[in-house]
């Protein structure tokens, strides 16, 4: 464990990491490709996370998430490529770097006729800490379980628990290490509105106290409300991996919501872009500047606000139709086509504030 | 890593049933015996079978080989195939590796976990065998018990032992105070100790066989089922075979070639080609298999 050499690769490795980019990544993948057989899963993907960020990876089902957090972790060899994850080679350096993630791979996993406790316990005995990590085990399991929302549970087996307590217990089971990095596949399964936003709520305290968050998840509402950056995937790609904040950047464009929406079109003719009923977007730049150009001329304005794209659009935008969307062969690139006219009407424009 | 493999093999209620029924066999077979007083005749039915009416000491011997052939490896194929294949399926295997836990290490717990298995098994059965056989057959009546007749050793590659005289481990007995070993010459308490512990250790080492098939399968499967009931096919094409005239070329590889020649160990002196041979055996499919369930497993991608 100690060996010089491996500690000097390490500091090697994360010397040129730090070379790379500013910051100090987190996860960082090269080229990152896997394929079964002729079907390929990912393709070239140069994944950037840095300390301190809430990552979301989004993408339809089947685009590759699953791959690329299995990858991360170890669990799938990746065919070509680079990983690095804490600033050491992955998964050379399993053994160092796992210890310091916590880690929910889809479905929570625990033995049924166990306590949820007990399934913990077992868990954590199994990997390295020796003494030091007995002594302190039955803390940390107890306060894994306070964490996540299950500090009073008692000795009934998991097989008799519900799907959120078992996606609890399997975040639980993940910071029982209290670890530097989570990485979540979908965390929010199975969970009950109030169970996200516990989630939600828990994720971001821990982020504050510094662990960077890495999750992926086809749920686009729940990475808008938790992260700061979002990558997507699609077909296998890394079709955008950007600050959400730059994303969502206004985008020129003010909605305004008015009941005299025809008389609203003439007078600020040739700026509208697009009108939806009372709802007009409006190639603009101050939104108050408009609402006072509106009513001096007597127009009701009943919302305004600066046009912001949803994080819906902005992925819808970006990739194709999920894997799991089966169309017949010869009619593939129409129902793609017209499925992503259908979804576009049906994410209408939302005012960024109100007037 | 290898505590909590064995914590959470004595925690799982499978790993009582099945200990309880392996015992339940030898015991049901007593009550029988007892009511009826029928036992099979020398050089018919399962070994030492005979002559438990005589000596109840000798019920241990006897019940192993009533568990050996079918409920033995029957459980082992069932806990060693589950072993990779069932945290796979649980979904708990990923969760192991990432803990982290390193394959090898994984894949070795796993071993000992069987190993300890089929050992808790195979000492339950003796002592419930003995118990069995002191309160319900009653201890030696007779200091020696059927000759073996013919006694060519180490022929019985089916089921068929001669009548016999074994023992069992512990001692005192004024009556037997000697047991006849199946060669006819008298065995010495001592002797008879150390020889039940060969046969066990024999035993034990024959299902690590089995439990190396199934650790293998269990690491290319994710069903359970799979792997156990593959490795339960392995054996019993073995048996087939051992049988078989035609096969004579194959049988000293085949993995039950020498299941039976721990009987060898109550001979006087103890007939070792056999012993040898079938440690010989075992010890090869142990490693060919173990290294292919490495070779695999450490490989392999994770998408369970």
């Amino acid at each position: 464990m100690t060996d010089p050499a491996v500690t000097d690769a390490a500091a090697a490795d994360a010397g040129s990491a730090d070379a790379g980019s500013a910051g100090p990544g987190v996860i960082r993948t090269r080229a990152l490709t896997k394929r079964y057989g002729a079907v390929a899963a990912v393709t070239s993907v140069d994944l950037e996370v840095r300390a301190g960020d809430r990552y979301g990876l989004l993408g339809p089902n089947g685009s590759g998430k699953t791959t690329l957090v299995r990858m991360l972790l170890g669990l799938v060899y990746a065919t070509s490529g680079e990983i690095e994850v804490l600033g050491r080679r992955m998964p050379r350096n399993a053994r160092e770097v796992l210890p310091q993630i916590g880690a929910l791979i889809e479905e929570p996993a625990a033995y049924p006729h166990l306590s949820g406790r007990a399934n913990l316990a077992l868990l954590d005995a199994a990997g390295p800490g020796g003494r030091a990590a007995r002594r302190t085990r039955r803390r940390r399991v107890d306060e894994a379980l306070e964490q996540v929302g299950l500090g009073g549970v008692d000795r009934r087996p998991v097989k008799t628990y519900s799907l959120g307590m078992r996606q609890r217990l399997g975040l639980a089971g993940a910071l029982i290490r209290r670890p530097r990095l989570l990485v979540l596949d979908e965390p929010g399964n199975g969970l009950d509105p109030h169970g996200i936003r516990d989630l939600r709520e828990l994720l971001i305290r821990l982020n504050e106290a510094g662990v960077t968050v890495f999750l992926s998840s086809h749920l686009m509402a729940e990475v808008e409300q938790l992260c700061t950056r979002v990558g997507v995937l699609d077909a296998g790609r890394l079709v955008l991996q950007d600050d959400l904040a730059a994303l969502r950047a206004p985008t020129g464009r003010i909605v305004v919501d008015t009941p005299d929406a025809d008389r609203a079109v003439a007078l600020l003719d040739g700026q509208v872009e697009q009108r939806d009923g009372h709802r007009l977007r409006v190639r603009a730049e101050d939104a108050a500047a408009l609402n006072a150009r509106l009513v001096a001329a007597g127009l009701r304005v009943s919302a305004i606000g600066a046009h912001q794209r949803t994080l819906e659009e902005i992925v819808l935008a970006v990739t194709g139709t999920g894997s799991d969307h089966v169309t017949p062969h010869h009619a593939t690139a129409d129902h793609a086509t017209s499925d992503h006219m259908t979804s576009d009407h049906m994410t209408s424009d939302q005012p960024g504030g109100s007037s | 890593m290898i505590r909590v493999e064995l914590v959470k093999l004595f925690r799982r209620p499978r790993t009582w049933i099945s200990m309880v029924l392996t015992c339940a066999l030898p015991f049901l077979v007593a009550i029988f015996i007892t009511i009826t007083h029928l036992a099979p005749p020398p050089g018919q039915g399962s070994a030492f079978l005979s002559a438990v009416l005589q000596n109840g000491e000798l019920y241990p011997a006897a019940a192993l080989a009533l568990v050996l052939p079918v409920f033995l490896p029957v459980a082992v194929a069932v806990v060693a195939g589950d072993s990779i294949a069932g945290e796979a399926a649980g979904g708990t295997l990923r969760y192991l590796l990432v803990r982290p836990v390193g394959r090898t290490r994984l894949l070795v717990a796993k071993l000992i976990s069987v190993i300890t298995y089929v050992l808790f098994v195979v000492l339950a059965v003796t002592f419930t065998a003995y118990a069995t056989g002191i309160f319900l057959l009653g201890p030696s009546r007779a200091a020696a018990v059927g000759q073996a007749p013919g006694g060519v050793p180490g022929a019985g590659g089916g089921g068929a032992v001669p009548g016999i005289a074994g023992q069992a481990p512990t001692a005192g007995q004024a009556a037997g105070g000697a047991v006849t070993s199946l060669s006819g010459a008298p065995l010495s308490l001592l002797q008879l100790a150390e020889r039940i512990a060969g046969a066990i250790a024999f035993i034990t080492v024959s299902m690590l066989g089995v439990a190396a098939i199934a650790l293998f399968l269990s690491t290319i499967t994710d069903s359970a089922l799979g792997s156990a009931l593959g490795s339960l096919a392995a054996l019993v094409a073995s048996e087939v075979l051992v049988t078989l005239n035609a096969a004579t070329v194959v049988q000293p590889y085949l993995p039950t070639r020498y299941w039976l020649a721990w009987i060898d160990f109550f001979r006087q002196p103890v007939f070792w080609r056999d012993i040898q041979r079938g440690f010989g055996i075992q010890a090869v499919y142990v490693v060919v298999f173990l290294a292919a369930a490495w070779a695999n497993f450490s490989t392999k991608d994770i998408t369970a």
